[in-house]
């Protein structure tokens, strides 16, 4: 790794190492209690009915013939909901129970509460529940009436004799949000070279491998406890207690284990409807969807349907982007809005670019509801602008690396927000790594490591080796005026006679290393070796969300400063103690600076613990201008570059990724092993998405909720990895750190899908990329 | 009916439609192997039987009368971790960990069947002398993780492979 800061660190354990994970080995021995794994004496098992329709209006729903069922306890509907009957992130507008109409398949319309999950199950399935269908919205084109829609392809939707008059999908009409990027002059600059392009993004899933679940307790004050797996406790709780109408203090979250999330647990699932059964029978209530139920019970990544127009003086530098993005939304708003951000404000790309015209537009169909996945925005962007890029490198003579290097933004570079980048920006840095990476043996003949593999499909006739390239900006924490912060309460004290820390914030853990790298922190910031990471409430504050890859930034930040207040309690210690002067804590020792160590922190700890609990907050965003996108919305970005190289076999459409190569600017390296972990699972990701991964949605109807259909990379598809971590300090950030969890799967993406145009000479405008793409294409040669 | 479970006899009485990843997880609060698609699918409730690795999810319980099965929570000897339980640890070889002891129950599994000198799907020519990496991934191909931890695990379990050979794998 190349270091350009250094975080005196001399405390085991701290930051810059990687410890073996505080977590870790009670996952190696099963003793880690994911959200699953609870139980309570007495607990019901909760079961939902969901509509089986994209689209109806409820005429009547029927419980009697489920309560009558053995074993039964509460069958609840929308007329039972205490308090509001929507919620949501940004906007409240998805019911916790239906009531009216459903309007995407999967929509949660009753919940029961049962002795046992199966009888849970049959009481769910006789609830009668009469429906009159309604014609779907499907196609986000045919979603927009809007008087500014232009059609991103030049084809409308197919229209149906009811189309004209279809009714919005809601009242309040079926754009979510339409942001305009106007940067210089988009619409009258015109360029020598010009390439166009129209590409697709299918709907990705999250498919995090520990369902949707929890365990509520209803509590002798009338309020509940919930353990959960989630990504943010308390915007769990804001959303709870409006549709519980209870008190926040009412309600007490407690992380359970997360078996992973990547944007999927940002939304509510079954968090109101469990509290609604336990406080209704007064008993703890267990829900555990299945993997089907899960595929119904959380958001995917938006669907993107998207025109790029880039236009370039005869060398390859950019003049201007015009591009229109659409993002079908599905039923409900979710993370809509926030998405339709990052995708237009950085919907050119890491580029310099003088002239944006840029429209995006987040609506609202009768598909299922997308949200929050990880790089939510930029990944279906980069997959437009990085095949832009490749093809105006063919129109000028360039390289992949060239024009990409000629036009790569730098430190000071306005965006076309006209935000300029004030922190390294090492775009041209990362592609002269990757440039320089030696390559993989030419094509092997072995049939195991051909397309098709031991499938004995070809002996190689057919395969063709192709390189490609690409890289990804991404934001990192909330954007947008946003009120982003962390809260962490920071405490130490003597345990037997050695120093002790315990950190407590609310931030989630979902894999990503957050409890290993909050210890490291407080051991580098007060030389105490023996850290303690309490378990993530709701009795401390928000520690916000775990996504947009903000927590090491945020909570870290926040527990950085926490360990900064306690410090100072024990240098005023130290100072009645040792008489004044400029002190640090290391290794468990309190150092003068000029005299050296001058005592132990635990002598400084024989009057009592020391407490701090604290909010932190990275620098305030600004919101974008609606109609020009002008604003200084983000307080950080990310780089990260993939090569891939892929074999594919031109005749069946078969294609193996052979490896990817990565180089990521982290700033500072917090846990290199966790850096690693996440570049790593990011791109897996990526990958998936350019080759396999699609949520089918024909008619509103969900077509493949299950692992045997919805194909995601197995340890066979996932290729060895090189990786170059860059550590370039962000002045503003702590400890100059930068996100990692997103970036990686932004530009592997791309990456794929340019080796295998490369490799076999199909100009590829869909992921996931489909052997009949491949193969139709060859036919017609 | 008995159900042998890390050297335990548990009486129980099943529902004969009960998997044996419910029997380990509703009835005998063995909740280490994991559910995440109880359709065979991901490999996360892969346990042990009679040495041997299968989907508990896949098997029904009452078909497992007086057989020795050995679940995560079996596999550490006295609070000294097994060896794969130790590489995973050492390599970093999971994230949030719910496939982990699929992955861990899998890859013991794996080593042993190995070791009798079962081929593999890619092995050609005969038992190779070595595992490699090549191996590796065919013989854990039916474990998912979705947090991409593939990359720390195939280098874990070689680690566990070359230790018993007495090679350093570096
Ligand atoms: S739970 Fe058994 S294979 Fe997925
Ligand atoms: S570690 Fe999360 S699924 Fe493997």
């Amino acid at each position: 790794m190349t270091v350009s800061t250094e975080v005196r660190n001399r405390t085991a354990g701290g930051i810059g190492e990687s410890p073996v994970r505080p977590d870790g080995t009670f996952k190696v021995t099963g003793q880690f209690a994911y959200s699953s794994d609870l139980w309570m004496d007495g607990m019901l098992w909760g079961a939902t009915l969901r509509s089986p329709h994209p689209r109806a209006r409820i005429t009547s729903i029927d419980v009697g013939p489920a309560l009558k069922l053995a074993g039964v306890s509460a069958v609840l509907t929308h007329d039972d909901v205490p308090g509001e009957k929507v919620y949501g992130l940004e906007i409240a507008d998805q019911p916790v129970l239906a009531f009216d109409e459903v309007r995407y398949q999967g929509e949660p319309v009753v919940i029961v509460a049962a002795d046992h999950p199966e009888t849970a199950r049959r009481a769910a399935a006789l609830v009668v529940v009469d429906y009159e269908v309604v014609e779907p919205v499907t196609d986000p084109r045919e979603a927009v009436g809007h008087p500014d829609w232009k059609p991103v392809h030049d084809e409308p939707g197919e229209r149906t004799a009811m189309s004209r008059d279809r009714a919005p999908v809601h009242p309040h009409g079926n754009i979510v949000r339409h942001q305009r990027i106007r940067f210089g002059d988009p619409d009258a600059v015109t360029a020598d070279v010009v390439v166009q392009g129209d590409y697709e993004v299918g709907m990705q899933d999250q498919a995090f491998l520990g369902p949707e679940s929890g365990l509520a307790v209803p509590a002798d004050d009338g309020g509940v406890d919930l353990y959960v797996a989630t990504q943010w406790l308390h915007v769990d709780r804001r959303q709870m207690s409006g549709a519980l109408a209870l008190p926040e203090e009412k309600i007490r979250l407690t992380l359970a284990g997360v078996g992973g999330a990547f944007g999927a647990r940002e939304d509510l699932s079954m968090q109101v409807h469990a509290c609604m059964l336990a406080l209704r029978t007064g008993r703890p209530v267990k829900m555990v969807y299945s993997r089907e139920e899960s595929f119904f019970g959380h958001v995917h990544r938006h669907p993107a349907l998207m025109r790029y127009e880039h236009g370039a003086d005869r060398d390859g530098r950019l003049v201007y982007v015009r591009a229109h993005i659409l993002l079908d939304g599905g039923a409900y708003t979710s993370s809509t809005p926030a998405v339709v951000g990052n995708a237009s404000t950085l919907g050119v790309g890491p580029y310099d670019v003088p002239n944006v015209g840029m429209d995006c537009w987040g609506v609202y169909t009768n598909n299922p509801p997308c949200g929050a996945m990880r790089g939510f925005g930029a990944v279906q962007a980069a997959f437009g602008y990085e095949s832009q890029m490749d093809k105006l490198a063919a129109a000028v003579g360039l390289s992949p690396v060239e024009i990409r290097t000629l036009n790569a933004v730098s430190e000071g570079s306005i965006l076309p927000t006209g935000q300029r980048i004030d922190s390294p920006a090492p775009v041209a840095e990362l592609m002269h790594r990757l440039d320089a990476m030696p390559l993989p043996g030419s094509v092997d003949q072995d049939i195991r490591l051909l397309p098709g593999g031991v499938s004995n499909t070809t002996h190689g006739e057919g395969v063709r080796r192709g390189v490609g390239y690409a890289v990804g900006i991404k934001n990192v924490g909330f954007s947008e005026g946003f009120d982003d912060y962390s809260t962490a309460r920071v405490r130490i004290e003597l345990v037997g006679d050695e120093p002790s820390v315990l950190v407590h914030t609310a931030a989630v853990e979902v894999g990503q290393g957050l409890v290993t790298v909050q210890a490291q922190i407080a051991r580098s910031e007060l030389g105490v070796e023996r850290v303690t990471v309490a378990a993530a409430d709701t009795q401390v504050g928000s520690g916000g969300s775990t996504s947009a890859s903000r927590q090491t930034y945020v909570t870290g930040g926040a527990v950085r400063a926490g360990c900064a207040a306690v410090r100072s309690s024990l240098f005023e210690r130290a100072a009645a103690r040792y008489g004044p002067g400029e002190f640090r804590l290391v290794a468990g020792k309190v150092e003068s600076l000029v005299d050296g160590v001058v005592g132990d922190i635990a002598s400084l700890l024989l009057d009592g613990p020391v407490e701090h609990t604290v909010q932190w907050r990275h620098r305030p965003t600004q919101p974008l201008d609606e109609a020009t996108g002008r604003g200084n919305a983000h307080v950080q970005w990310a780089f990260c570059a993939h090569r891939a190289v892929v074999d594919v076999d031109v005749e069946l459409g078969l294609i193996r990724v052979v490896e990817l190569a990565c180089v990521q600017d982290v700033g500072k390296a917090m846990n290199p092993d966790a850096v690693l972990g996440q570049i790593h699972g990011g791109s897996a990701q990526g990958l998936g998405l350019a080759v396999m991964e699609e949520v089918q949605v024909v008619d509103g109807k969900l077509r493949n909720p299950s692992f045997t259909d919805y194909l995601m990379p197995t340890i066979m598809d996932m290729p060895p990895m090189r990786v170059e971590v860059l550590e370039l300090a962000d002045p503003h950030s702590p400890y100059g750190l930068r996100g990692v969890g997103e970036p990686p799967t932004i530009s592997s993406t791309p990456a794929i899908v340019a080796a295998v145009r490369a490799a076999s000479g199909v100009d590829l405008k869909r992921v996931p990329i489909r052997p009949e793409h491949l193969v139709a294409a060859a036919l017609c040669h | 009916m008995q159900l042998h479970v890390n050297g335990r006899l548990h009486e129980l009485a099943l529902d004969n439609r009960t998997t044996l990843l419910d029997a380990l997880r509703e009835h005998l609060g063995l909740t280490g192997s994991k559910k995440g698609c109880d359709h065979g699918q991901c490999g996360a409730c892969t346990v042990l039987v009679d040495g041997r690795r299968i989907n508990s999810c896949l098997a029904l319980a009452v078909t497992l009368d007086g057989v020795e099965i050995r679940t995560i929570e079996g596999l550490s000897d006295d609070g000294a971790l097994h060896p794969v339980q130790q590489a995973f640890l050492d390599r970093d070889g999971f994230q949030c960990g719910y496939c982990t002891p699929g992955q861990i129950c899998s890859a013991v599994g794996m080593l042993d069947e190995f070791d009798q000198g079962w081929p593999s799907a890619v092995t050609t020519g005969g038992q190779p002398a070595a595992l490699d990496a090549g191996e590796v991934r065919e013989r854990m191909s039916g474990n998912l993780c979705r947090c991409g931890a593939y990359m720390n695990i195939v280098p874990a379990i070689l680690d566990v492979a070359d230790a018993a050979a007495g090679r350093s794998s570096a």
